[in-house]
């Protein structure tokens, strides 16, 4: 019933999974996807978390923070570049992202 | 210790539970709300870690900021999500291929390898005894990882700035106030000087209707 290591470290990795799977379900829709990104980010932080407490080593929380700090960026950029989009095409699939082809 | 089980799998069930509903849940707002849930439920699960630090900033940076900023443009794009989900069954079995591919990959990680014992006196910066998590962050925070501190705040400030020139636009036709302007006003520009010859007008002459002349 000791809840260890191994325990959180199975439900980062169940959360992060289920990112990954977000967007492949989601393949259209941009803005899900920026969801399942932010789960896998937060399964990341899970993992720093974990091993911060069973080492007893403070840095992994620090880490998380700039995570944490570098999501948000992340959230509001990519949102910003969402709504820009959006006035120009008038839509958001993916497949119509295809301006710059690279 | 049997307490901290039982809020331990209530978290995480929960939060897998939420996590699965934000990726198939059929409204985007939804969506959002179940992602909020399971930032909850993953503060909790920090502050079993003794976290707590973490979680109110989860909370109060993901739920107040992040969470809010993604309903505010879900709600503000007049997309069709209905359209959006086409293929949604069609992209599930690679989905399920390649996510269940990783999951059994970390799992079978852990039973395989198992977790290193931990060696005691290799961390980089012990907890503390005594002090609270806020406290002990700060500690090593603003003193050894300052100038990461500073780098991150740089982050913020690049992605507010590009954020508002992405998204600012100025509509035409709009009068403003410029008080650039106003204050650059002067004699040079506000006055006209205007000669007169006597018996003159300076005011530029009506047009005179056809017609109306003389009765």
């Amino acid at each position: 019933m000791d809840i260890g290591l191994g325990h959180y470290l199975t439900v980062a990795a169940c959360l992060f999974t289920l990112g990954m799977f977000g967007i492949f379900l989601n393949r259209k829709n941009v803005i899900i996807i920026l969801m399942s990104v932010e789960l896998m980010l937060l399964a990341v932080n899970i993992n720093f978390v974990t091993f911060s407490h069973f080492h007893a080593d403070l840095v992994g929380q620090v880490f998380t923070l700039f995570v944490l700090t570098v999501a948000a960026a992340e959230a509001a950029i990519g949102l910003a570049i969402i709504v820009v989009y959006f006035r120009n095409r008038g839509s958001i699939a993916v497949e119509d992202i295809s301006m710059m082809k690279g | 210790m049997a307490l901290t089980a039982i809020f331990f799998y209530l978290f995480a069930t929960l939060a897998l539970v939420a996590g699965a509903m934000v990726i198939v849940a059929k409204n985007p707002v939804h969506a959002v709300l179940f992602l909020i849930l399971t930032f909850f439920n993953a503060a909790g699960l920090f502050i079993l870690l003794g976290a707590e630090f973490l979680a109110m900033v989860l909370i109060i940076v993901y739920v107040g900021a992040v969470a809010v900023l993604f309903l505010f443009v879900v709600m503000m794009l007049d997309v069709d999500f209905a359209e959006l989900r086409a293929g949604f069954i069609r992209n599930a079995p690679v989905g399920f291929l390649v996510g269940g591919v990783v999951l059994a990959e970390l799992v079978l990680l852990f039973l395989a390898r198992g977790v290193a014992p931990i060696a005691p006196g290799t961390a980089q910066a012990p907890i503390p005894q005594g002090l609270t998590n806020t406290e002990a962050l700060g500690q090593i925070l603003y003193t050894q990882y300052f100038y990461y501190f500073q780098g991150a705040g740089l982050v913020l400030l690049v992605a507010m700035i590009g954020a508002i020139v992405l998204t600012l636009r100025h509509k035409p036709g709009v009068k403003r106030q410029s008080a650039a302007d106003q204050v650059a006003r002067g004699p040079a520009t506000a006055v006209e000087v205007v000669k007169v010859a006597p018996g003159g007008s300076a005011v530029p002459d009506a047009p005179v209707k056809p017609g109306a002349g003389r009765a």
